[in-house]
């Protein structure tokens, strides 16, 4: 095994057939290694949100490869699949995506239900309250969703990503459904996280949530444009331009 | 995903929505509760024809005319009774029967009007299982003569006399007057028949008093029994009567006019009619278990449909799509087995009440209980079936962007 977390190679994805296929991936390559905090932009429809799902092992690439955590996953099953993204990887959504009948807890301790591991409830459970007990809700294990505000109910979900301790944390639009106190909230978690060794990958369209990130990866039909650190990234830029009328 | 935990999942998604989910059930309640209900009043109905047609006597052998033959209904006669009592071996005794109309009956001030008087043969008693309690029955040397003789009814007994013994009383029935020799035990209704609300007299005299303007004729019977003297004898009665009979009426023992039935006979008859009835009523409650099924599976296609989201999240969060499937197949069973359940112990007590309040009699069947909970249970698991493949077919980019 070697310090590449996620290794992409080539990688294609075209939807459709014949003559109205189109092609959201054109031929990427990535290599994000260890412990980095990564950040992908790209305007809509340049094939980030379809990077994003392969990355999270919710789609699979037409072409190339992707090996995670020493693993190729490109060509999994379904059900193999479903498997890795309990092991190899948390969510962050935009939405949150809370189960809205189930208490903080509850939620927190879905991954643990799906997970092969013999662990037992009581174990689950207090796997669950460390977590939540580390975004600072220890407090709040009995509330349901309706009951926290926005930043706390993203809270729940990173809660919920780390619960089965995996090497990989996907966050997508994490602080777009947050107001900008609740924003600098979020970051500072992922932020911590990232100190203590955390690999994280984050989508996002605002450039001063991306500066967060080590590394800028900017995507554009299907493409990357470039890559790394800086001012002269031209998402950065662009957006920097489309958000001074 | 262990077991246990897709059953508890499973179960929480039900109580999200208790009220709902009882409405679901309901189908499957009614349809079960009446497969056990319906069941439990044809098989009572069959019991209870089978109960009175045995009253009727034992080791019995029923000659009738056969209806809807022209002219059948004058066919048998007292004489051919008397023949086939001399003729036919292995039976103790027969027992002629023949209705008029309905007469008046008078004594001291009291009129019963419309009184069932019945002719009948001296083997009566014994033939039909139904004993003199009081008194005597005729004798054939009585019947012979025309005896001006009369046993009551115990009811008619009742009527006419009260408390007081009816025995050497004289009344008159229309214009004849008979004096009473005997009282009949206490019978009751057997097949509709009220025979305790009767009188007998000697058949030969029904003939001569009541007889004489009738179509029938005054020597025609309607009914010959004869028993038996066990019932090994039974089917070489049959043999010789019938043989006997085709003889006397001069007629092909193919076709013959009269028929030669046992209880038997007459019961599995009856089960056959009773039997087209209980398939009906089967069908209907089939149907209603039918119709219970495609309600649990609408509201599953609905839950689906509305939880699409979560299906999403959980699969995301490392939910196969086999745990997806088992979630939704185990929440239909659970709603059919709860119903199923529900539904058995409604029948039970349904089908007790029926017996007790109702009209019918009703007899629960223990096979109906695991026949209709099964049937809920493959209800539960055909219905669920489809629903729970539309979710775990889910893709979940797309379920998780469905609002």
């Amino acid at each position: 095994m070697n310090d590449h977390l996620i290794e992409i190679k080539s990688m294609t994805k075209v939807y459709g057939m014949d003559e109205a296929a189109v092609s959201a991936l054109a031929g990427v390559d990535v290599e994000v290694s260890r412990g980095e905090f990564v950040a992908i932009m790209g305007p809509s429809g340049s094939g980030k949100s379809t990077l994003m799902n392969i990355l999270g092992c919710l789609d699979r690439p037409t072409a190339g490869t992707y090996i995670l955590d020493g693993r190729n996953v490109s060509q999994m099953s379904k059900d193999e699949l479903a498997d890795i993204r309990n092991e190899k990887l948390g969510f962050i959504f935009q939405s949150f995506n809370l189960l809205p009948r189930l208490s903080a807890l509850s939620n927190v301790m879905l991954p643990l239900l799906y997970n092969d591991d013999e662990i037992s409830d009581e174990e689950a459970e207090t796997i669950a309250i460390t977590s939540l007990e580390s975004v600072g809700l220890g407090s709040r294990l009995h509330h349901r969703p309706n009951q926290l505000s926005g930043g706390q109910q993203q809270r729940v979900a990173i809660a919920r990503a780390l619960v089965n301790k995996p090497p990989l944390i996907l966050a997508d639009e994490p602080t777009g459904n947050l107001d900008s106190k609740s924003s600098v909230e979020i970051m500072d978690i992922l932020h911590s996280l990232h100190k203590n060794g955390a690999t994280i990958v984050m989508v996002t369209h605002e450039p001063d949530i991306a500066e967060h990130a080590q590394r800028v990866i900017c995507v554009k039909d299907g493409l990357i444009l470039s890559d790394g650190r800086g001012g002269n990234n031209p998402c950065l830029a662009r957006h920097n331009e489309k958000r001074m009328p | 995903m262990k077991f246990k935990r897709i059953l508890r999942t499973a179960w929480e998604g039900l109580m999200l929505n208790k009220v709902r989910s009882f409405l679901t059930t309901l189908g499957v309640i009614i349809g079960v509760a009446s497969v056990i209900v319906m069941m439990a009043v044809s098989a009572g109905a069959e019991a209870s024809i089978a109960e009175q047609i045995n009253a009727l006597g034992a080791n019995l052998i029923i000659v009738s005319p056969m209806r809807g033959v022209p002219g059948a209904g004058r066919t048998l006669l007292i004489d051919d009774a008397y023949a086939i009592s001399e003729q036919v071996v292995g039976i103790t005794g027969f027992s002629a029967e023949q209705s008029p109309a309905a007469q008046n009956i008078r004594t001291g001030g009291i009129t019963l009007e419309s009184i069932a008087v019945v002719g009948t043969t001296a083997d009566f008693p014994e033939v039909r299982d139904y004993a003199v309690s009081e008194g005597r029955y005729f004798t054939a040397d009585e019947d012979d003569r025309k005896a001006k003789v009369v046993i009551l009814g115990s009811g008619i007994a009742k009527d006419l006399f009260g408390d007081e013994s009816a025995i050497g009383q004289t009344i008159t029935v229309d214009s004849t007057k008979v004096t009473v020799i005997g009282v009949m035990e206490s019978k009751g209704l057997v097949a509709d028949v009220d025979y305790d609300g009767r009188v007998y007299l000697p058949i030969n005299l029904v003939f001569q008093k009541f007889m004489t303007s009738s179509p029938m004729g005054t020597d025609s019977v309607r009914t010959i029994y004869l028993k038996a003297e066990s019932p090994e004898k039974i089917d070489s009665v049959i043999a010789q009567t019938s043989a006997s009979l085709a003889e006397r009426h001069d007629v092909d023992p193919a076709k013959p006019d009269f028929t030669v039935q046992t209880q038997q006979d007459i019961i599995a008859t009856q089960e056959a009619t009773t039997a087209a009835f209980r398939d009906l009523l089967a069908w209907v409650a089939g149907i209603s278990l039918l119709v219970g099924g495609i309600g649990i599976m609408n509201i599953m296609l609905v839950s689906v449909t509305e939880r699409t989201r979560e299906i999403g999240l959980r699969q995301a969060l490392g939910a196969r799509a086999s745990t997806v499937l088992m979630q939704f197949l185990i929440e239909a069973i659970i709603l059919s087995l709860a119903g199923g359940l529900v539904g058995v112990l409604l029948g039970i007590s349904g089908s007790y009440l029926f017996g007790a309040f109702g009209t019918m009699r009703t007899e629960l069947v223990p096979l109906s209980i695991p026949l209709a909970f099964g049937a809920a249970t493959i209800v539960g698991i055909f219905f669920g079936y489809y629903p729970a493949t539309q979710a775990a077919k889910l893709d979940p980019i797309e379920a998780l962007r469905r609002e």
